[in-house]
């Protein structure tokens, strides 16, 4: 058995090999995603931790639970508010945007 | 679509962790026909979450305890699925069951009307888990505080860490868990603050005793912990999250008995991330809301009232695992071998049913050791939010329970909204009972489980007219 060092990554950890990283847009910007990543995973591979902003307070928020059960992570993707993106996984060219408030801004009442 | 009504099982088995994939498949070793229906992409549950395909993990196990379990679990599954016995239904949220001769259980799988399922079983199994119980503090809602589970999970299912310098906090095992698994894989750990002393498991020395693999996963993570230098300050919390945009540390302060932080004892720790939690929360709105009998836990949280095979107070409903009370994979796992033989009319083995006891008790032992103190509630400012949600502080709530009088979580919400949002109470829920002084735990109902689009329930009227 080869002696393993100190893994530094979550990757090493592992002895993961991803296949080819793919790209998706992130508020206009291009963020590099390792395959079978959700949003929010590859949001906080690149470092981001926040992807929205509170409808009162206008606050920061990125994800919180983690698996789908405190609304925190939202954002809008491809166009559609309100999209849990620590359960939805990224796809190839997807477009991710910061959702402001209830992200229904189209909707002005 | 609709699923047609010959898609009729012996068993409905919801969620495919470790409670519900040991049910499902000695279930079907004994011959029924079974639906195994979970909302996630691949078995495991939230416990033996793990990488996606794409990401080729050579060695999924070494983020995990009890790997070959589910290896075995896994692979049973596998072979029943391709010999028709088990029905495997992945990205399905149940958000709720029609008891009947034959269950209806009514699932969405999608965001259009025509995304409805509905599968129809004679008997159904609840492993449908828990998720984490909150406290909140000041500055809980920064970017990069998280819960202790969704690190884990994001860890996990991601190869994620939401920073590099991660103090983690709160209560229970989990914390244990989760701060091993993140220095395995390349953070450092300033620290663990628990809020207890950890002396209350001494009170149950048979029961510790009776349950030597638990004390080994216990020493194993221990052992982790003391090789990357990580400190473990017991009966201390983190009482405040600084940062402007993001976290960029924590105040951490000493707690008396009841929790209540001691003052001259705050002590800044300078981190970009914190992973938090105070236990887990049995998620069993789908039983609750049919009028299941439920339990208080020694920790205060709501759990299904089950007999000795698993039985639930409603006819043709079982449960496993947490939803039971929360206790580990491994009992979760004895819960669904036993549920299984007894829904299959079998007598189960001795051996699977003392180590569900054996499990059950050191469980129990757990929940009161860190059954959550009520002096916790003075490390909020009034301007402290609640409810993440609705952005409620908890000035408003305390105004609603001293000049309103409001005596319940219920009322609170009435007044204040805090509980009203996405999460529907899910995170603030436990803090604005206890903040409303509302003695008696009580065991959420709620008529959806899962959000649904509406044109899935306007087909649902259709059909019933
Ligand atoms: S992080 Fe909680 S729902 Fe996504």
């Amino acid at each position: 058995m080869s002696i393993r060092r100190t893994p530094r990554t979550p990757v090493e950890l592992v002895g993961a090999e991803p296949g080819p990283a793919h790209t998706i847009e992130f508020d206009g910007r291009p963020v590099p995603v390792l395959p079978g990543r959700t949003i929010a995973a590859a949001l906080w591979a690149d470092g981001v931790l926040a992807w929205r902003t509170t409808r009162v307070g206008g606050r920061p928020r990125g994800a919180f639970c983690g698996i789908g059960v405190c609304f925190d992570c939202l954002a809008t993707v491809n166009g559609r508010p309100n999209q849990r993106t620590c359960l939805i996984p990224a796809r190839p060219g997807d477009t991710v945007t910061t959702q402001e408030g209830h992200g229904r801004a189209d909707l002005a009442v | 679509m609709l699923t047609s009504p010959s898609d009729r099982y012996d068993l409905a088995v919801v969620g495919a962790g470790p409670g519900g994939l040991a049910a499902a498949v000695t279930a079907a070793d004994h011959g029924l026909s079974v639906a195994l229906i979970d909302a996630g992409p691949r078995p495991g549950g939230q416990y033996y979450r793990h990488p996606a395909p794409g990401l080729g993990a050579a060695h999924p196990e070494r983020l995990h305890h009890g790997w070959s379990v589910f290896a075995d679990l896994s692979a049973r599954l596998r072979a029943h699925t391709g010999q028709r016995r088990i029905g495997y239904l992945t990205g399905h949220h149940v958000w709720t069951a029609e008891p009947g001769e034959y269950w209806r259980l009514h699932a969405t799988v999608g965001p259009g009307a025509e995304d409805a399922a509905v599968v129809e079983a004679r008997a159904v199994l609840l492993a449908t888990g828990a998720y984490e119980r909150q406290l909140p503090f000041p500055g809980w809602t920064l970017p990069g505080v998280v819960t202790a589970g969704g690190a884990q999970a994001m860890l996990k299912a991601g190869l994620v860490l939401p920073g590099r310098r991660i103090v983690v906090a709160g209560s229970g095992p989990l914390l244990l868990a989760a701060a091993s698994s993140l220095v395995a894989a390349g953070a450092e750990v300033p620290a663990i603050v628990e809020a207890t002393d950890y002396l209350g498991y001494a009170r149950g020395l048979p029961t510790l005793l009776g349950n030597p693999a638990k004390l080994a996963e216990g020493a194993g993570h221990g052992a982790a912990l003391l090789r990357h230098g990580v400190r473990l300050r017991r009966t201390s919390a983190v009482v405040e999250a600084h940062g402007e945009d993001r976290v960029t540390g924590v105040t951490v302060a000493r707690l008396d008995r009841d929790w209540r932080p001691l003052p001259g004892t705050a002590r800044r720790i300078d981190c970009d991330a914190v992973a938090i939690g105070h236990g887990l929360i049995p998620q069993i709105e789908l039983a609750t809301e049919l009028g299941a009998d439920t339990r208080v836990t020694p920790d205060g949280a709501v759990a299904l009232a089950v007999d000795g095979e698993q039985r639930t107070s409603l006819p043709g409903l079982w449960a496993a695992g947490e939803a039971c009370g929360v206790g580990g994979a491994d009992l979760a796992v004895a819960e669904g071998v036993l549920a299984a033989h007894a829904v299959s009319g079998r007598p189960a083995p001795a051996g699977v049913r003392r180590r569900r006891d054996r499990r059950r008790a050191f469980a129990e032992l757990m929940a009161a050791a860190h059954n959550p103190g009520p002096g916790w509630t003075g490390w909020l400012t009034p301007e402290t939010d609640v409810c993440r949600c609705e952005e409620v502080p908890a000035g408003r709530i305390r105004e609603a329970v001293d000049d309103l009088g409001a005596g319940d979580a219920r009322t609170v919400k009435l007044l204040t909204r805090a509980g009203m949002g996405w999460c529907q109470g899910r995170m603030c829920g436990p803090a604005v009972a206890c903040l409303a002084g509302d003695p008696q735990a009580r065991a959420d109902s709620r008529p959806l489980a899962c959000p649904v689009p509406l044109g899935q329930l306007e087909r649902l009227a259709e059909r019933s007219i």
